[in-house]
């Protein structure tokens, strides 16, 4: 603890003079970046827009209000899409993500040196591209609708599901394992024995708040294409549709705060 | 375990107890999931020879990987990912500045019950809705740019980052904020000395997380015309140019791994 002399006595100080001028170079540095990103957005912005924002504003809420109830006719068959492209999404994400989590945790994977950064690769490459993103390539590749839109929420999830699983592969009680493997149980035995029954709550769990999530991720999916009820968005907001937008916003809420209902619920349940 | 029934279980093989006790739900359970399964599926079209056509094209962007092209759009990829990090900076400092105060309404014990319920209220709304849809709307209220995404961003962070802050601040320990309470501070002395320091370690940890996520969704805002990268990325999809593609998402991988090491390296340092 620095001591400052000051003419009144020997006063306290938090932080040398060395310290404490670091730190205000750092807190000059992080303004002056901040207000150089704020100039170059209101360089880039039309200002006359934005003074305008309010009018428009009260201008869509008043054309989306009411909503147009007799759409949501239209609207059973992109919502059971949705449900289906979430759920049959997280379980094909599940079944490659079991494999990738046991290559990735450091205490079942065959080799640390040569497996183990392949699978964590497979981790962070498929988790930092978003769901979009995932969608767009995929529509490319196998062309628009529900399958592809599937496949995206897969590939998406497969990242964020490893790595919660190989966490908790890795924070297994070790004395289980030790006592399977000194009955004499094979690697496999060992695996379904010693480490499976651990690891299997966390992995309900996992799967639920996944499940969850890309309720919330496919959508929007649609936006490019992707099928579900965001193709039923783009299509009325393409059509400045705004009571059919603001009914489908309205759905997009609900089935958001049912499956996190139905999440919190499940989960309570398992653990 | 009396002997009876020890005498009752010898001899017979040991079954691992079912997860669903009553044996009718057991059976409807797995029922309903089998048709729900079944019904799922069968409503999936796949449309197979496009499949198949368009594996060609799924092994061209896979080999576009092995080159891709950073150059020839270079001017364009450089606009786009400098304009997602504008956002990042930009939306991170003004979302974390906000979410504070709202964090401290929040925080059942040491806000009155008005202001708890109003910033509960703003979280639920934040967190509710998606970046993407917000996104939409915003750009129809404010016009195409990166405005439209910087306030996106905020508006998102602010939803995540005051809920885990408040919850953290509710999980604080009392006996230190009672201790500054009872030296007769006032309440901004009581906030700075009794709760600030015992929470900013997980606000340092939270916002650097934050910021990892605000770029990843920087990513795709530019997909409705909030600016970043995501508009030269769905150009390059739609031109079927998947060198110039892959070189945007190696970008974005590359910056989301350091994002992640950075974030790793300050949580470590102030836990």
């Amino acid at each position: 603890m620095p001591v400052i002399e000051t003419t009144a006595g020997p006063a306290w100080r938090k932080r040398t003079t060395g310290q404490s001028m670091v730190r205000w170079f750092g807190w000059l540095l992080g303004l002056a970046a901040f207000l150089w990103c704020w100039v170059r957005i209101s360089e880039s912005t039309t200002w006359f827009f934005v003074w305008d924002a309010p009018r428009i504003a009260s201008d869509i809420f008043t054309r989306a209000t009411p909503p147009r109830w007799s759409y949501m006719d239209s609207l059973w068959l992109p919502i059971w899409d949705t449900i289906n492209i979430a759920t049959l999404g997280t379980m094909a994400a599940l079944v490659m993500a079991v494999p990738v989590a046991f290559l990735a945790a450091s205490n079942t994977t065959p080799s640390r040196v040569f497996v183990r950064p392949l699978a964590l690769l497979i981790i962070v490459a498929t988790r930092s591209i978003n769901s979009l993103i995932w969608a767009l390539l995929l529509i490319a590749i196998i062309g628009p609708g529900v399958f592809a839109g599937i496949c995206a929420i897969a590939i998406r999830s497969i990242g964020f599901c490893a790595k919660l699983l190989y966490e908790a592969i890795e924070e297994i009680d070790r004395s289980q394992v030790e006592a399977i493997t000194a009955t004499g149980g094979s690697r496999w035995q060992v695996m379904a024995f010693g480490i499976v029954p651990q690891i299997a709550p966390a992995f309900a769990g996992i799967a639920v708040f996944r499940w969850d999530i890309n309720i919330r991720e496919s959508t929007v999916l649609g936006l490019v294409g992707a099928g579900g009820i965001g193709l039923q968005l783009q299509a009325s907001l393409n059509t400045l549709a705004w009571p059919q937008v603001s009914l489908i916003l309205l759905v997009i809420l609900f089935a958001v705060v049912i499956s996190e209902w139905v999440s919190a619920k499940v989960r309570g349940a398992i653990i | 375990m009396s002997h009876r029934e020890l005498d009752d279980m010898l001899g017979t093989r040991w079954r691992k107890p079912p997860l669903v006790q009553r044996a009718w739900l057991r059976w409807v359970l797995g029922l309903g999931l089998l048709v729900y399964l079944v019904l799922a599926i069968a409503s999936v079209e796949v449309d197979w020879g496009r499949v198949y056509d368009g594996l060609d094209r799924g092994w061209a962007f896979v080999l576009a990987f092995t080159s891709p092209d950073f150059t020839s759009r270079a001017s364009d990829i450089w606009s786009g990912m400098l304009e997602s990090i504008v956002m990042t900076v930009a939306s991170s400092v003004v979302g974390i500045l906000i979410s504070i105060p709202i964090a401290l309404g929040a925080a059942r014990n040491i806000a009155p019950l008005p202001v708890y319920m109003i910033c509960r209220g703003i979280i639920a709304v934040s967190r509710a809705l998606q970046e993407i849809i917000v996104a939409i709307l915003l750009v129809a209220i404010f016009g195409f740019g990166p405005l439209a995404g910087f306030l996106t961003l905020s508006f998102a962070t602010i939803g995540f980052l005051s809920k885990l802050l408040a919850e953290d601040i509710e999980s604080m320990d009392r006996s230190q904020a009672e201790a500054v309470r009872a030296t007769g501070a006032r309440w901004s002395q009581w906030i700075t000395y009794g709760i600030q320091p015992q929470v900013i370690p997980r606000l340092i940890g939270l916002s650097m997380y934050r910021i990892d996520i605000n770029f990843r969704e920087s990513a795709i805002l530019g997909l409705v015309g909030a600016g970043g990268i995501g508009a030269t990325l769905n150009t390059a999809f739609d031109r079927y140019e998947y060198d110039t593609a892959a070189a945007i998402l190696l970008i974005i991988i590359g910056i989301v791994m350091a994002l992640e090491y950075l974030s790793g390296i300050v949580r470590a340092r102030v836990q």
